[in-house]
């Protein structure tokens, strides 16, 4: 029923409003993982975000891509941006407050990877300010340290921090780029693959064409 | 034909004639050269189809639909412009006024209105958004916005509305319909970029602004002005009210202006350093790649039919 639900969502909802109202400038497409254990690590501007990033997937894959959001922003107040986050969009709740272990942390991710899902994370942690990157935050490290295999998928989003800014509600439409990188494999030390992700996102936002690169 | 009237029955099929002569050469090239990479011929052509297919559905449908179609064409081209161009983030509310003006803009074409189609956006839209954008009250980088915002609007939304504008035009020329002088703006448009490149291949060297374009040659520029002039004068009869002299003038009209519409968008994408403006379009690049000369034909050919026939 859920997997009904998410993929009328995405067919109907979605992927029209993404393909007609917001327009994408895709980049990199064949390095998007076909099929999980998948990591994909984006920098976060908006909520679009993670409507972009799950509407890139076929529809016949939709329902094991799994976004890592916030628990406190998306569920706590309950009713239907708790009922859109679960059902439709199928987030996978993270308790941000700081008082859980790391162990009960990560249970959910650990228990989707296993099922052979593809997690979409976002490492700056929040949205922060339009189009700036925020430092980026140490937890998919110690998802993927036991597990070498799993590849971890770098996505460069730019031009949806003005489509739909934190704070704001008006949607203006504009086109994104999306710029999708290869696997990181420099995972030695949790510094040693954050400084190579943040590298990776430098390079990738380098094919942006909504960015102004003279500036 | 199937209630199409001739001429233009005769214009479509022709460029489906064309489109399958096209898509048989790449296919001859293919086999006869395996090694060589035809990736972006294919999908050129194949957008091509896409293209074409879209267009002649929607003007055979009805005039509504045709109108709509063009209106969404507009929409694309505004976003994908102000998409690459630098803007503020405080602009994104006037940004949201802007695209405002193209259903507004398309409504006045699709009721004939004529006076209120030729100034609504040179005078209301050019007050408007300046207005909008002293109400947020952000001053830093206020000249530099509001420039790029009128420009992108009368580019994209005024100067291309002005083809939507043909089909409502009275029809002068029954043997054409309405959708006459669309196809012939259209045709000649495309196939002059055709032309200037094929006579600039064939014979280009010596370049006319290398800095914008280092593939604009005289000797191109020139093939595709007489090409289109002649072509024009046998076409221009048969699709539009005009006379074969008009119809040349209207041809040297289109092939200059084209022209110029196609350096006009390479100069902004030099200054923003980018190849194309998007990739909506696979092997052409983004929609403002291929409209371009239209931005510039579409408005000049229509004053020109209208001060000659309306």
């Amino acid at each position: 029923m859920d997997r009904i639900i998410k993929l009328l969502f995405f067919a109907l909802l979605v992927k029209p409003v993404v393909l007609l109202l917001l327009g994408l400038n895709i980049r990199g497409r064949n390095n998007l993982p076909k099929k999980g254990p998948a990591i994909v690590i984006a920098n976060h501007n908006s909520h679009l975000d993670t409507l972009v990033l799950l509407s890139l997937f076929p529809l016949s894959q939709i329902h094991r891509v799994r976004p890592v959001a916030a628990a406190d922003y998306f569920l706590q107040n309950g009713g239907l941006l708790a009922w859109i986050a679960l059902k439709c969009i199928g987030i996978i709740p993270l308790d941000r407050s700081g008082g859980a272990d790391r162990e009960v942390l990560f249970s959910g991710c650990n228990r989707a990877l296993e099922n052979n899902e593809i997690l979409v994370l976002f490492p700056e942690g929040s949205r922060g300010r339009p189009e700036q990157m925020s430092r980026l935050k140490k937890g998919v490290y110690f998802l993927i340290k036991e597990r070498p295999e799993v590849p971890v998928i770098p996505v460069m989003l730019h031009g949806l921090g003005r489509s739909l800014p934190k704070g704001e509600a008006l949607f203006v439409p504009f086109n994104c780029d999306v710029v999708i990188g290869e696997n990181l494999t420099e995972r030695d030390s949790a510094a040693g693959f954050i400084n190579s992700a943040g590298a990776c996102f430098k390079e990738l936002s380098e094919y942006c064409l909504t960015l102004n690169h003279r500036e | 034909m199937l209630g199409i009237p001739l001429h233009s029955f005769y214009l479509i099929v022709l460029v489906l004639i064309l489109l399958i002569c096209g898509s048989l050469i790449r296919y001859r090239l293919e086999q006869s050269n395996p090694e060589k990479d035809y990736t972006e011929l294919r999908e050129r052509i194949q957008s091509w189809w896409v293209m074409v297919g879209l267009l002649f559905a929607a003007l055979l449908f009805s005039q509504t639909l045709a109108i709509v179609f063009f209106g969404f064409l507009s929409f694309l081209a505004l976003k994908e412009f102000l998409s690459i161009v630098p803007t503020r983030q405080t602009d994104r509310r006037v940004i949201f006024w802007a695209y405002l003006s193209i259903p507004i803009q398309y409504y006045w074409v699709s009721i004939g209105w004529y006076g209120m189609f030729i100034i609504f956006i040179p005078v209301y839209i050019f007050l408007l958004l300046p207005i909008r954008m002293v109400l947020l009250g952000e001053t830093k980088g206020f000249i530099r916005s509001a420039g790029i915002l009128h420009w992108a609007t009368m580019l994209t939304v005024f100067a291309f509305s002005h083809i939507a504008y043909l089909l409502v035009l009275p029809v002068k020329n029954e043997m054409a319909g309405y959708i006459g002088p669309v196809l012939f703006l259209l045709f000649m448009t495309q196939f002059n970029d055709v032309c200037q490149y094929i006579w600039g291949k064939k014979l280009g060297r010596h370049r006319i602004i290398p800095k914008v374009s280092p593939n604009k040659t005289w000797e191109g520029f020139l093939g595709g002005v007489a090409t289109i002039t002649l072509v024009a004068a046998i076409t221009g009869p048969l699709l539009t009210p005009l006379l074969w002299w008009q119809g040349m003038l209207a041809g040297m009209l289109i092939s200059v202006s084209g022209f110029f519409g196609d350096l006009v968008i390479s100069s902004v994408k030099r200054d923003l350093q980018i190849k194309d403006t998007g990739n909506l379009i696979p092997g052409h690049g983004g929609i403002l790649d291929r409209m371009d000369s239209l931005i510039f034909t579409a408005p000049l050919f229509f004053h020109f039919l209208y001060y000659s026939h309306y």
